[in-house]
């Protein structure tokens, strides 16, 4: 491990000079600051607001992301997260072939929703093949086929304070001491009326597999994966953060993701 | 831009002996003051996206990631072998193994699977959101940092007088490079073609290339500007040139450091944080006698 020693001190004496003579005493300097919470962590996420504000000013509230052609549907929609739920109410309702599940409409609209998967496949629908980028630097293109989420708000109403439609599904991320979190999320309204937001139920022109979601996901085209729900089982419109897990806005955000994942 | 000389006799006691050097203003405090917010926000963006490319340590060539097909061209990863696990790096198919570096790395009798060894991440473990916060923020500070500089630059005549290449650049090409090859620096006002193609390729290429690919990994602005990815040959491409930029500008750093280091390391540090900077005695260098004019 010698070796390993002598381009670690030379690297640092490097970076050193190259962050004009902060004195470093490895790159685990920075480790107890950007943690969340932490003062320097908060500073910085300042940007994200930024970001967030300049993405919005430029693309407006109905720029489309970019369409493929069939030609680019080169592979199966790589699947991510959660690709095969563990909970007992999602495997009962897949061995019925979700004839049991309804998708849920709640919270601050005037008309409260209970739809089953056909009364969802006989509203109007939008088939776009889009690119899906990952968090992680990955992109895969395919093909979705779902209702405008856009239709079935305006069948539940929504009311004026609403701010953002939150997302609840029905797989597993992560445990806890007080329990199993299931997968959560929240859009805003501008994202949520984009004429590309669909709840789809298909995938390259075949029923949306249970590896990316099935029954029912999200897309939300001019955002990264982590803001596409899989497993969905209730949309509920709210007008804040607060009761959303942590109170950042969806399980990634109470991770240290941004909020808004445009970029 | 003034441009004051002062005689050696003005500057002190603790100037050095030769009397016919000269300290001149070369360096405005705009070129100064972006410099070191340059210098600091690359060092962050740099070590941030490292830890951001651990979480996907490929590159590949096209729109998308072959899953199904290969176009991957760069990969860094781990792989168990009969001498137990080792790091290897696979660039266009040829295989390395990079074991304690890239791939596999860590404390002895603790190492991990990982890209970028964590000496090189910020943070130091893994962790894509804290990476992207603060890749996100030094970009603004970079992104402004580079309008400011360009728009000072252009007010006080520091591209066109310092950076601009003019048809004697190309004839000192040669004996440039034979200069820089023996380590020989002649200390003039005037930047040597050298350094005119290496700040100049940094400031209106490798950094403007690096916000344009940035901009078009990002699934909003592919609403604002699709043409980006279009022209870039898409998004994964765009990706892979962010990377290959990335190494250009950690190369440009490396020379530059050995650059200062060879040319006097002291007088180049005063003329980047105060402006100053001591001229070779002119009596004794044609050339520079007349670039220096």
């Amino acid at each position: 491990m010698a070796k390993f020693e002598i381009s670690r001190r030379k690297f640092l004496t490097a970076a050193s000079l190259g962050a004009s003579g902060i004195m470093l005493s490895g790159c685990d300097a920075f480790d107890g600051q950007l943690s969340i919470g932490g003062g320097l962590r908060s500073f910085l996420e300042n940007a994200n607001g930024l970001t967030y504000r300049a993405q919005r000013l430029l693309a407006g509230r109905d720029a489309l992301a970019p369409e493929f052609t069939e030609a680019d549907i080169r592979q199966a929609q790589r699947p991510n997260g959660v690709t095969a739920p563990d909970d007992d109410t999602y495997k009962g309702l897949l061995a019925n072939n979700f004839a049991d599940w309804r998708l849920e409409v709640s919270g601050l609209v005037e008309k409260p929703l209970s739809l089953s998967r056909e009364q969802l496949q006989n509203m109007p629908s939008r088939t776009q093949i889009t690119r899906h980028d990952c968090v992680e630097g990955w992109s895969c293109i395919a093909k979705w086929t779902g209702t405008p989420l856009s239709l079935v708000l305006d069948q539940a109403v929504v009311k004026p304070q609403a701010r953002y439609v939150m997302f609840h599904c029905l797989d597993t991320i992560d445990r806890s001491l007080s329990g199993d979190i299931k997968y959560y999320g929240t859009i805003d309204l501008i994202d949520a009326r984009h004429p590309q937001t669909i709840l789809a139920y298909g995938l390259n022109g075949k029923p949306l597999p249970v590896e990316n979601g099935a029954p029912l996901r999200v897309r939300v085209e001019r955002q990264l994966g982590y803001k596409m729900p899989k497993y969905l089982y209730k949309i509920e419109l709210v007008d804040g953060f607060a009761n959303v897990g942590g109170g950042r806005g969806g399980y990634w955000e109470d991770n240290g993701y941004d909020w808004y994942g445009g970029i | 831009m003034e441009s004051v000389a002062r005689s050696q006799s003005a500057t002190g006691p603790d100037a050095p002996v030769s009397s016919d050097s000269t300290l001149i203003y070369r360096q405005s405090r705009w070129t100064r003051l972006t410099h070191w917010i340059w210098a600091i926000s690359l060092f962050f963006m740099l070590l941030s996206g490292l830890q951001i490319f651990n979480a996907r340590p490929q590159l590949y060539i096209g729109k998308q990631s072959g899953f199904g097909y290969n176009n991957t061209i760069f990969e860094i990863g781990a792989e168990n072998t009969s001498a137990g696990p080792r790091g290897y790096t696979e660039i266009f198919g040829h295989r390395f193994d990079t074991t304690g570096v890239l791939g596999w790395s860590g404390p002895p009798g603790n190492e991990t699977a990982r890209g970028f060894p964590s000496w090189a991440t910020i943070p130091s473990y893994y962790d894509l959101g804290t990476a992207r916060v603060v890749h996100f923020f030094f970009a603004w500070i970079l992104t402004t940092t580079l309008i400011v500089w360009l728009v000072a630059s252009l007010v006080n005549g520091h591209i066109r007088r310092d950076l601009a290449p003019r048809l004697d650049d190309l004839k000192r090409l040669p004996r440039d490079i034979v200069d820089h090859a023996k380590l020989k620096f002649h200390h003039t006002r005037e930047y040597n073609t050298l350094q005119k193609m290496a700040y100049g390729g940094v400031l209106f290429v490798l950094l403007p290339l690096m916000i344009i690919t940035g901009l078009a990994m990002s699934p909003s602005m592919n609403s604002v500007l699709p043409f980006l990815n279009e022209v870039l040959g898409g998004r994964q491409t765009a990706r892979t040139i962010h990377f290959t930029v990335m190494l250009l500008l950690v190369g440009f750093f490396i020379i530059h450091i050995l650059m200062i280091l060879a040319a006097g390391p002291i007088n180049e540090l005063r003329s980047i944080i105060t402006g100053w900077y001591r001229t070779d005695p002119p009596a004794h260098d044609d050339e520079t006698t007349e670039r220096s004019a």
